[in-house]
Formats: C-alpha cells, sequence, structure tokens
C-alpha cells in the first residue's frame, strides 16, 4: 500500500520509544519529540507553506499522538501512523490559511481542436529530468511552480505524488471521491506540467 | 520555437483518429493517469499505446507529463538528513502541552 521507509518493519527502538512515552519518561518523552519533529515539520511546512501554522500543526499532532499512543497497537509502522496524524493535522490548519499568490488551473490544461487533436507547441529538445535535478535552483524552481497551483489542486498532488498517499487514503482524508481525486490529480499535474515547461524545454534561464 | 502542427496536419489526424482502435488525443488524455498507474485493461493499455505510436504531439506531451512528475517528487521531498535542526522552542512546546 505505502512505498518507501514508513511501511518498513518496526524500528529497532519504537518498544521502547512508545512505552517510554506511554509510562510518561520525560527525557525519553523529548528524545522521541527531537527524533520526529523535523520530518513531521518539513510534511507540515509541504501542506500549510507557512513555518507558523507548520508548528502548531506539530504541535497538535504531538497532542494527538501523545494521547492515543497508548492504543497504538503497532497495525502499522509507528511512523506512518504519525505521518497521517500530522497530515490530518496540517490539513485542519490550511483550511484556516489564506494563501496568496495562486494561478488559474483552468488555463493551464492541455487545449484540442474541434476533432480532439492535441493543440501543442512541438518539441525542439527536452532536457532530462536527471540533467536538470543537477541544477541547484531545481528545488526552488520546482517547489516556487507547486505553490502556485490553487490550494484544492496542489493538496492534491502534494499528498499523492510527494507524501506518497494512496488515492483511497486521500479520498478518505479530504471526504471526497476517489474519482474526484484522480480528476483533479491529473488537473493539478498538467498544470505543473505547463508551468515547469520553459524549464524542460530548456529555455528557462 | 517551433508552431503546432498546422491545422490541415490536425484535420487528417482528426480523420484517422475516427478508425477503429483509435482514439483522439482528447481520449488519450483521459486515460494518462490510469495509464501510469497501470490500471488499464489490456485492450485500453493496447489502444492507447497505438495512439502514442500514431502522435507525435501525445508522445511529446506524455514524455514531458512524466519529467514534470520526476521532477515534483524528486524535489517536493528532502531527504531525512538534509532537514533543518528542530527548533528548541517547538520541542519546549511540545513538551509543556505534554505536562498538561
Ligand atoms: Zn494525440
Amino acid at each position: 500500500m505505502q512505498k518507501g521507509d514508513r511501511s518498513s518493519a518496526t524500528e529497532p527502538d519504537e518498544g521502547e520509544a512508545i512505552a517510554a512515552v506511554a509510562n510518561a519518561d520525560p527525557a525519553a518523552a523529548e528524545r522521541f519529540v527531537r527524533k520526529h519533529a523535523g520530518w513531521m515539520l518539513a510534511v507540515a511546512m509541504r501542506i500549510v507553506r507557512d513555518a507558523h501554522h507548520a508548528e502548531d500543526a506539530v504541535q497538535n499532532a504531538f497532542a494527538k499522538v501523545f494521547d492515543n499512543i497508548g492504543g497504538f497497537g503497532g497495525r502499522s509502522a509507528l511512523k506512518t501512523w504519525m505521518h497521517r496524524i500530522v497530515v490530518n493535522e496540517s490539513l485542519m490548519l490550511l483550511r484556516k490559511t489564506n494563501r496568496s499568490q495562486t494561478v488559474a488551473i483552468d488555463e493551464l490544461q492541455p487545449v484540442f481542436d474541434n476533432n480532439g487533436c492535441r493543440i501543442e507547441d512541438r518539441w525542439m529538445s527536452m532536457e532530462t529530468p536527471e540533467t536538470l535535478l543537477m541544477r541547484s535552483d531545481i528545488q526552488a524552481q520546482v517547489n516556487g511552480k507547486i505553490d502556485l497551483l490553487p490550494d484544492n489542486y496542489r493538496i492534491i498532488l502534494v499528498l499523492r505524488d510527494i507524501e506518497e498517499l494512496s488515492t483511497q487514503e486521500v479520498a478518505q482524508l479530504l471526504e471526497i471521491s476517489e474519482a474526484n481525486v484522480k480528476v483533479r490529480l491529473h488537473r493539478a499535474r498538467a498544470a505543473l506540467k505547463r508551468l515547469l515547461e520553459p524549464l524542460i524545454r530548456g529555455q528557462a534561464v | 520555437m517551433t508552431q503546432a502542427a498546422p491545422t490541415l496536419m490536425r484535420r487528417i489526424r482528426g480523420m484517422m483518429f475516427k478508425m477503429p482502435l483509435m482514439i483522439t488525443c482528447e481520449e488519450f488524455d483521459d486515460f494518462i493517469l490510469a495509464y501510469l498507474e497501470d490500471t488499464l485493461s489490456a485492450r485500453e493499455k493496447f489502444v492507447f499505446e497505438l495512439h502514442l505510436k500514431v502522435c507525435r504531439d501525445c508522445r511529446e506531451y506524455l514524455a514531458a507529463y512524466r519529467a514534470s512528475l520526476e521532477l515534483a517528487r524528486k524535489c517536493g521531498k528532502e531527504p531525512d538528513e538534509a532537514l533543518p535542526p528542530v527548533p528548541d522552542d517547538l520541542v519546549q512546546a511540545v513538551m509543556e502541552a505534554r505536562g498538561r
């Protein structure tokens, strides 16, 4: 269901950490917070795009973790469980934030003529992702473009393509249908492709 | 920069796309997500790939779509080792909230 480290088997020190938190050992609890707060903050930042709100989301997430860790039966890896909690808390805060500059998603969709034929500029050259990834500014460039997407599209792209949640999980979190998740994901990706096109065509400065 | 294919060319391709087992670029576009997730039926996949063979515009489009997706996947997330240090005030706030 899930790729990457979050689905890996129980880490060796996981049981100790859970026990320490459950038994309210302050020193162990602080080690636990220091160990996990970094990646949780990064997840929250990707969703809420605001350092202050991201810290709030992480705080709320830890409150949920401490409240519920006693009942955490190891049904999934601890990190997977905590990841879902911080995603959920971030989404709650996102609803309260007002993000400024976004683009109109409709204007970035592919165009077709009356016969259903694609109308696109022909490609003379295309930079490979491998080449582009060597640019020092590539992260800032790509994240800057992702940021331009309206939240109801951006969030689907972030949760599916970056946080690697399944279509079903995203549908449940956002309380929308799986079909809706797929449609919005495709439109978000199409829009991002248009925004990244100057870079991929090798025309960007 | 080169222009899109001229109108006449597109009209000819539009006719071709009406032949059996052919789909239009617009229909092709609707299949992209499922194609990349490998959830198309064998027949749908055949039809999708047939369009890809005959349509340069969709080949280029799909290549750029994939490149953009890969950039988003690789750049969206920094590895755990590269994360900035956790702010102390955050750790403190979390610990204080826990004590309450
Ligand atoms: Zn086509």
